[in-house]
């Protein structure tokens, strides 16, 4: 891939490599307590049900810049959640149907107040489609300063309250008895595992976002025999799908970012499937 | 160790009811056990034994006064180390049996003191304790169910509590497994610290515990092993079930 080579040395292409490692790299981290805290699904809802709050972001904001549309995002997409989280402790809904609901419900609105926004004059100036497959080289020089201030606030969070962290997702109930706060802990990595989702998908798109949060946390499960192993590893397969996406579908027009970046992480995570598989197990 | 003098009872639940919505799980719980005992919580299925070691905990809202070594809530609960059932989590988890027994010791930890190697001498002491240590870098997912329940008592004796609260270790748990923790247990209570087992089969009673406690939503019988362990007191806690209960109590005991 000469192509993908020559790029590096452009610096719209680093400022995208540079946000590709921030967010793909966050995305895997944090993967790994929505994985294994059995979360995946609040990811993927969350993700969808942002699309809503892209588009009326730009309606308010009036004009496609980042903050409105990023806040927007955030705040449906946590409404998601929270929706699904109150459905689920209804008496006969079970909490995966509940997320279901949210899910496409969440992405139906978004998709159709996309459709209106688009059809009205100039909306296709809007290029709010990028936010459903993503697109690295829509990302801009002066989004990286608190694109990456905002990661660093993520992982500072959670490097903070890494031991809770830890202790409840392995195991909660011991937690909650050694004065733990379940319930603050829980509330925190939601909100970091939102933001970071928010913060990915101008990259990666809200259709495959969460493949990014899941994949890399799953192949790192495979090779890895310690928690915070798992965790620096599916960050280094996150970072490096999400980087080797950027690139590729920048090196060829019209692809988009997300597909790209889905693909490499999920190959990733079959190989490590596959290999874990054939190496003898460890007694 | 907390002094509070030998008089002080370990555990001392006074009045203390548990609800969930319309259903009560116990009801007006008056306990009160020694110090330096081995005590076991026996009763029925539903019988309430897992709310009133909740209550205890403050892992559920209760009515009543529940003390430890004569302090109430946050300041007595400090003193209880804590193992849940070994069912109770999902142990494919990547960590090894160390990692698992370091947790015992988060709460003494601030989040920027890494774990030094003070730390990882006491966590070797505990498993070494249970019999465990030559398992120490053995992947958790890989544990027996019976060295599952080693390790999270390894994990509750590097806490270095006065009362140690177990929800059912010995279930489904092989026999040198069984001869471990209650190795275990019996040194902790050699060196008077007070332990505390919801227990499940009648049988083993009599060889294992000094202390007991029968509960059906309230307290049927507590007291010495020696004087609360008889039928009638058995035939009123279990009722008709009696004669389901494991272990052949009725040879034993009849």
């Amino acid at each position: 891939m000469p192509d993908v080579l020559a790029l590096l040395g452009d610096p719209t292409v680093r400022t995208v490599g540079a946000s590709a490692v921030l967010l793909g790299g966050a995305a895997g981290g944090l993967g790994v307590f929505a994985v294994l805290r059995r979360q995946s699904l609040l990811g993927d809802a969350m993700a969808h049900a942002a699309l809503p709050g892209v588009v009326v972001g730009y309606l308010v904001s009036g004009e496609r810049s980042t903050g409105p549309i990023l806040a927007g995002a955030l705040v449906s997409g946590l409404l998601a959640g929270l929706a699904a989280l109150y459905l689920s402790r209804l008496p006969r809904i079970k909490s995966d149907a509940a997320l279901g609901i949210s899910l496409s419900l969440g992405f139906a609105l978004g998709v159709v107040l996309l459709t209106r926004v688009q059809a009205s004059a100039g909306g296709h100036q809007a290029g709010l489609e990028a936010y459903l497959f993503g697109q690295a080289a829509a990302t801009l020089r002066s989004d990286l300063p608190w694109l990456a201030g905002a990661v660093v606030l993520c992982m500072a969070t959670t490097l903070v309250a890494w031991r809770p962290a830890k202790l409840t997702t392995f195991d909660r109930e011991y937690a909650a008895a050694s004065h733990v706060r379940v319930r603050l802990v829980d509330a925190l990595l939601t909100s970091v595992l939102a933001v970071t989702i928010v913060l990915g998908l101008r990259m990666v798109g809200v259709v495959l976002m969460s493949a990014l949060v899941v994949a890399p946390a799953v192949a790192a499960r495979q090779w890895s025999s310690s928690f915070v192993g798992m965790a620096l590893g599916a960050a280094a397969i996150g970072a490096g799908s999400t980087l080797s996406g950027a690139l590729i579908s920048a090196s060829m027009p019209g692809l988009a970012t997300g597909p790209v970046t889905v693909v490499v992480a999920s190959a990733l995570a079959g190989v490590a499937l596959l290999t874990s598989r054939l190496k003898p197990r460890r007694a | 160790m907390v002094k509070g003098g030998a008089a002080v009872p370990a555990l001392e639940l006074s009045d203390v009811s548990v609800t969930y919505g319309q259903t009560l799980a116990i009801a007006n719980v008056d306990l009160s056990v020694p110090q330096g005992t081995l005590a076991a919580i026996v009763g029925p299925n539903g019988a309430g034994k897992s709310s009133l070691i909740r209550a205890v905990l403050g892992l559920t809202t209760a009515a009543g006064d529940v003390k430890v070594l004569g302090r109430q809530g946050a300041a007595g609960r400090q003193l209880i180390a804590y193992v849940p059932q070994r069912t109770s989590v999902d142990w494919d988890f990547p960590a090894d049996v160390l990692d698992v027994v370091l947790m015992g010791l988060y709460r003494e930890l601030r989040w920027w003191r890494r774990i030094g190697r003070d730390e990882r001498d006491r966590a070797m002491r505990a498993l070494a304790e249970v019999g465990m240590a030559d398992l120490a870098r053995r992947q958790v997912a890989q544990l027996s169910g019976g060295q599952q329940q080693r390790v999270f008592l390894a994990r509750a004796l590097v806490q270095d509590a006065d009362v140690y609260l177990l929800d059912e270790p010995l279930t489904g748990v092989d026999a040198p497994s069984e001869a471990a923790l209650m190795a275990s247990l019996r040194n902790l209570v050699a060196v008077g610290r007070t332990v505390i087992a919801v227990h499940h089969d009648l049988s083993t009673l009599q060889a294992y515990f000094d202390w007991l406690a029968l509960i059906d939503r309230k307290v049927i019988a507590a007291g010495p092993l020696a004087e609360c362990l008889t039928v009638e007191n058995l035939r009123s806690t279990y009722g008709k079930q009696l004669m389901a209960v494991p272990g052949g109590w009725a040879a034993a005991y009849a």
